[in-house]
């Protein structure tokens, strides 16, 4: 069973959706205790940094996702969802993300913010989450801060916005996409349908 | 890097797509949830979804219409038209919708763009601007381009920024359905005068326009309707046109 965590703050029927579409049974998360049913976890993110951690706080999934991340259990964040792995982003300061892994999240400094549309993905090297996927592929993009990885074996692909920025992390069962699979047509449907198949 | 967009908007009233020029004279042209399924295999980069039936009634069919479309298309869609409350927001967004457009309502409660913001997330809220030309100046206007609202459409553009709005619909009612080419003078006022994408809608008739709309109006994405509904280009054909004019697509 897929669990996707809802802290009350994001739009999660799109992701929802994309797994109805795939024929995978989701279940949505509303505390903590929600995980026990579940094998594997999505972590959709909009909104703010700060107020997106804070909520997980008050929900209890702050402590639990951080266990299911440090057992490696299989974890897909997504946008903001991905950027709560790391240390902290500048949107919020002082709020600590997971910590899985080290790094942080600038806000982009040149072209339109949120950068908001369809972006290519450079792939860096092999992930089974971008089986059948072409290198160049587009996926819809949405967000104002990126992530600033400190230790570059866990990216996978990296997209250019005035900067070349990581657009795509794992490491063993935990995956962060920095873009929208579920509203990508039908190469984020290929994405979803990979990430379910692999682990 | 970044496309350029290409946004086919359905003008819905009562569950039928309708087109009409400079905003009057509306003319029946098809099933809104077929159309998006078309428009999605042409290579539509988003969809807006505009209530003009301006109704409780007809509104809560075009949410339904939503809610189809996002069982089957899965690329981002906007929904617009009458919502006045976070309340109808979030009835727009569990059904399905990714973004919300309000026009009349900002104008009226400017508030209600920084509490959508902070519910959901600036990146939810579309502003969209009606504005019409007086003297050489652009002003806003409310209730489907009926009512001037006396404020300077690039100052509101500005202040919707300010607001918390993550993007700016802006529609010229001057060129609405006309053909005769987008506000180029217009969107890159806005354009240059905000840092959120800027939609250019309003009288597309062909490629060339967009070329312009892009290239010298600087617009980070543009709106089609009549010219598509009525089958004159596919989506496709323009993707084309824009790429030999090296303007980068999906």
């Amino acid at each position: 069973m897929i669990a996707i965590i809802d802290y009350g703050a994001g739009n999660l029927r799109s992701v929802k959706k994309a797994f109805d579409h795939l024929e995978r049974k989701t279940m949505i998360a509303i505390k903590a205790a929600d995980l026990k049913k579940a094998d594997r976890i999505v972590l959709p993110g909009v909104g703010a940094f700060g107020s997106a951690i804070k909520k997980l706080q008050e929900t209890g999934f702050y402590e639990a996702t951080q266990a299911w991340i440090s057992e490696d259990r299989p974890f897909l964040g997504i946008c903001l969802g991905m950027q709560m792995l790391f240390e902290e982003s500048l949107e919020t300061k002082d709020t600590k993300g997971f910590g899985a892994f080290k790094g942080k999240c600038p806000r982009f400094k040149k072209g339109k913010v949120p950068q908001m549309g369809w972006n290519q993905i450079n792939i860096t090297r092999e992930s089974p989450l971008l089986k059948g996927i072409p290198n160049k592929s587009f996926f819809y993009f949405l967000h104002g801060y990126y992530v600033e990885v400190e230790n570059k074996d866990i990216v996978t692909a990296t997209t250019d916005y005035f900067i070349t920025y990581t657009s795509m992390i794992e490491k063993g069962n935990v995956f962060g996409v920095q873009f929208h699979p579920e509203k990508s047509g039908e190469m984020g449907l290929k994405m979803l349908r990979n990430w379910v198949e692999i682990c | 890097m970044l496309a350029t967009r290409i946004i086919p908007c359905l003008d819905v009233d009562f569950g039928k797509v309708v087109k009409g020029i400079k905003f009057k004279d509306l003319d029946n042209v098809g099933d809104p949830v077929e159309m998006a399924k078309v428009y999605n295999e042409q290579g539509a980069d988003e969809l807006t979804f505009l209530d003009i039936g301006a109704s409780y009634k007809s509104r809560k069919i075009l949410i339904e219409v939503v809610e189809k479309v996002s069982e089957k298309v899965f690329i981002p869609l906007t929904v617009g038209g009458g919502l006045r409350s976070s309340e109808d927001m979030r009835n727009a967004l569990t059904s399905g919708a990714d973004k919300v457009a309000i026009c009349t309502s900002a104008i009226e409660n400017p508030s209600l763009i920084t509490e959508g913001a902070e519910i959901f997330g600036s990146q939810c809220i579309v502003l969209s601007i009606d504005a019409k030309r007086h003297n050489g100046s652009w002003y806003a206007y409310t209730h489907g381009g009926r009512n001037n609202s006396g404020i300077d459409a690039i100052t509101w553009a500005k202040e919707g920024e300010n607001l918390g709005a993550g993007e700016i619909l802006l529609n010229s009612i001057d060129k609405d359905g006309t053909k005769e080419g987008y506000d180029l003078e217009l969107t890159r006022k806005i354009s240059e005068s905000v840092n959120i994408p800027v939609i250019a809608s309003g009288g597309a008739g062909n490629p060339q326009q967009m070329v312009e709309a892009i290239k010298c109006g600087k617009a980070d994405a543009v709106l089609l309707a009549s010219l598509l509904h009525y089958g004159e280009y596919t989506i496709k054909d323009i993707k084309e046109y824009l790429k030999n004019k090296e303007i980068c697509v999906r």
